[in-house]
């Protein structure tokens, strides 16, 4: 038995982690944030030179061939970083579209880019939702994911089936979220023709899910990280405030709940890759968990900085941002709460 | 990530279950908790004769004799859960003295105390918490003093679980009172039968006394009872401590707590429905799921660490906190979805579960706060865990 990272994806993780201290440093971000393109190329060259596209396309299919547990680890090195990226989109699609090996290539070689327009999977609002009708879609789907720059749109229709669309078929509209490293848009679908239709099992939803808890993992502990340096630095009453246990012992609860929170994610990755009965259901568990403790660690992080952590000044924002909007991504902690218990036959 | 078991281990397992499974009817009632009742030793004689008690004890001295082996001992605890047979005998004597003895003990302690410790023949307790020394350990001021080969021990402990039925005591006492307070303090043994000791039960909120205070008037004890070293106790205490802080927040048990939950709002209903369906209780209860999960995860990273003999950090050091703390969120839950019934304690046609679910929750705040209540845990974890500073000692006055 061994519940531990592999020599292999630590040195993922390492290696990534180099890759992004440069190439998505808070300078940078700060730039991408007010719509600095030429920045925004800069990171997304960086991350296409370390392949991230080709991460979880199956060897067979010119692809690594990596795992969900892998998938976790490079999105919570972009969440720790707030950098902004295609690669959960590139991994879901991945995922839904396994047994398209043409698609799967072109992802892999870079030439298929995906964008997500999968909220209405969890929610229709709005009058959102896209129907199949005589082979068409038609409809619009709100905040879908990684439509900058995307050939290809992957959109779920009110019958359950997700479709591969030409992103040149999608009339697009910018939805400015709190987070504004990361673009969302409104799609709209008059009669567009579905590239690839395929029905996803329980696992694909389990997986977006999965990588965007994985994301606020590592925003979390960003921001445990930045408290703790800033509990040690900062003065107050003639000491530092780190000595007082009313600040120490926030931080301790940030790690308390954080820490196992990880194993979670861990736990729910694997269970996914070995294709266990109970990886969907761990996966919306962690999707729940890690919005619950992200939220708590957002909060918490921001009040150890005081009225430093309020201000633009050392972007903490960003990251309180970030864990927001995932909390609400491709559903909301009651959401994914709901599927993990139905996952487990307790919704009659 | 590799979370199946080598073929040994699946064979191991198999052993286990059917040594389990051929000897069930020796076992005495699980809820048995009698001490020395001869269905009980029996037991306990026959668990380490067959290796699932007192599993890694040597041979010379009663035990098993066993190598180490962190996997085995985990199989061992899930059968014993899964078969819910009485497991191998616990207790202060067993988890923390006989560890500490074997660590720091001269060969003699080691051959007159362990045999019958690990038996369940020779029951202990723990002097340790005082009425002015709680968290505080080190500030505990009961007093021994030199007369001959003897000390003369004056003083009282609070939170002394078993001291009624305890044949010995393995206990802190002061022995310099001149030195700093980590420096004088010595670790002893000695008979609770010895004159001057007075023992009276503690009732807690509970109803029940789990636990007692001990008073000690010119208790004459020989020298040969200490442990280690005269004035070396806080570093023989330690050692004690870490034993102690495994026991606590044990994610497996906290499962078992969930899977009663959620029969019980299976089993249940009010106005017609399911507790299950409905939807508020149902979503708290996958709120604490996923809080459960998390623990067992952290559980099984601790594990590998131990296997690869590296420090568990963080996620060791939070255990505690987060096992202890989710165990009474786990109660709580359970007595919201009973509602008006899940305040009923005393038998009755009404009761549930035998009250078991207000019992844990008002014995589970108790374990919140003892074992090192939970604002000590954060400070250990924001110490050693995040190397945060201590706070600034406070000027002699």
């Amino acid at each position: 038995m061994e519940f531990a990272l592999s020599e292999d994806q630590r040195m993922l993780q390492d290696s990534l982690k180099g890759v992004l201290n440069d190439a998505a440093s808070l300078d940078r971000i700060r730039k991408i944030a007010v719509g600095d393109a030429g920045e925004s190329a800069v990171l997304d060259g960086a991350l296409t030179e370390f392949g991230l596209a080709a991460l979880m396309v199956p060897e067979a299919a010119g692809g690594l061939g990596l795992g969900a547990l892998d998938a976790c680890l490079v999105q919570e090195a972009l969440g720790y970083n707030v950098a902004p990226s295609r690669f959960l989109a590139t991994a879901v699609a991945a995922q839904a579209l396994a047994g398209h090996a043409d698609v799967l290539g072109a992802i892999a070689a870079g030439e298929a880019k995906f964008a997500l327009a999968l909220t209405e999977v969890s929610s229709r609002r709005d009058g959102a939702g896209v129907e199949l009708k005589g082979g068409k879609l038609s409809g619009k789907s709100l905040l879908a994911q990684s439509v900058d720059g995307a050939t290809h749109i992957l959109v779920a229709d009110t019958a359950g089936a997700w479709h591969s669309v030409s992103a040149a078929d999608a009339g697009v509209t910018g939805m400015q979220t709190i987070d504004r490293t990361r673009t969302f848009h409104e799609v709209t679908l008059d009669g567009a023709r579905p590239l690839v239709s395929v029905m996803p099992g329980v696992e694909v939803l389990a997986l977006a899910r999965l990588l965007v808890a994985a994301d606020t993992l590592g925003a979390a502990q960003a921001m445990i990280d930045k408290a703790v340096a800033y509990a040690k630095e900062r003065q107050q009453f003639g000491r530092v405030i780190g000595s007082f246990q009313a600040v120490k012992h926030m931080c301790a609860e940030m790690a308390a709940k954080l820490e196992p929170a990880r194993a979670l994610i861990w736990h729910a990755a694997h269970a996914l890759d070995i294709a266990d009965e109970e990886g969907p259901m761990m996966a919306n568990l962690a999707k729940a968990h890690l919005s619950e403790v992200g939220t708590f660690v957002a909060r918490t992080s921001t009040e150890v900085h005081g009225g430093m952590g309020f201000t633009d000044l050392v972007g903490l924002h960003y990251w309180y941002k970030r864990i927001g909007v995932n909390r609400q991504l491709l559903g909301s902690p009651e959401q994914a709460r709901q599927t993990a218990a139905e996952l487990q036959g307790l919704v009659a | 990530m590799k979370l199946t078991l080598d073929p040994e281990y699946e064979a191991f397992r198999e052993e286990v279950s059917q040594t389990l499974a051929k000897n069930a009817h020796l076992a005495p009632m699980a809820d048995d908790k009698g001490y020395k009742n001869p269905k009980r030793l029996a037991w306990q004689k026959f668990l380490i004769e067959n290796g699932l008690a007192a599993r890694t004890i040597p041979k010379e001295y009663g035990g098993y004799g066993a190598e180490p082996d962190i996997l085995k001992a985990r199989i061992i605890a899930e059968e014993f859960a899964r078969t819910r047979l009485p497991g191998p005998m616990a207790g202060q004597g067993i988890s923390m003295f006989v560890p500490t003895l074997l660590e720091l003990g001269t060969e003699a302690q080691k051959r007159a105390y362990i045999r019958p410790t690990i038996h369940g023949e020779m029951i202990w307790c723990q002097g340790y918490s005082e009425p002015g020394a709680g968290s505080d350990l080190a500030a505990l001021r009961t007093s021994a003093v030199e007369d001959g080969d003897h000390y003369i021990i004056n003083g009282s402990k609070i939170w002394t679980s078993t001291a009624k039925q305890a044949d010995m005591i393995f206990c802190l006492v002061r022995t310099d009172p001149n030195a700093k307070k980590h420096e004088g303090i010595t670790y002893i043994t000695f008979p609770m039968s010895t004159p001057g000791i007075e023992v009276r039960p503690l009732v807690d909120m509970t109803g029940t006394a789990n636990f007692n205070e001990v008073f000690f008037t010119d208790v004459r004890v020989p020298k040969s009872g200490v442990i280690f070293a005269p004035n070396k106790g806080w570093q023989v205490a330690n050692a004690t401590l870490t034993h102690e802080r495994g026991m606590l927040g044990d994610p497996n048990a906290t499962k078992a707590r969930l899977l009663e939950l959620i029969a019980l709002m299976k089993a249940e209903a009010v106005n017609g429905e399911r507790l299950i369906d409905n939807p508020v209780l149902r979503d708290r209860l996958m709120k604490l799921q996923g809080e459960v999960y998390a623990m067992q995860a952290n559980g099984l990273r601790i594990t590998t660490s131990r296997l690869q003999g590296q420090p568990a950090g963080l996620a060791g050091l939070v255990v505690k906190l987060q096992g202890c703390d989710l165990n009474h969120e786990i109660a709580r839950l359970a007595i919201d979805a009973l509602g008006e019934l899940g305040i009923l304690y005393e038998e009755g046609e009404h009761l549930r579960s035998g009250g078991t679910w207000q019992w844990r929750y008002m014995y589970d705040l108790g374990l919140i706060i003892g074992g090192g209540t939970a604002q000590i845990q954060k400070n250990i974890i924001a110490e050693r865990g995040l190397d945060m500073p201590r706070e600034p000692k406070l000027a002699k006055a």
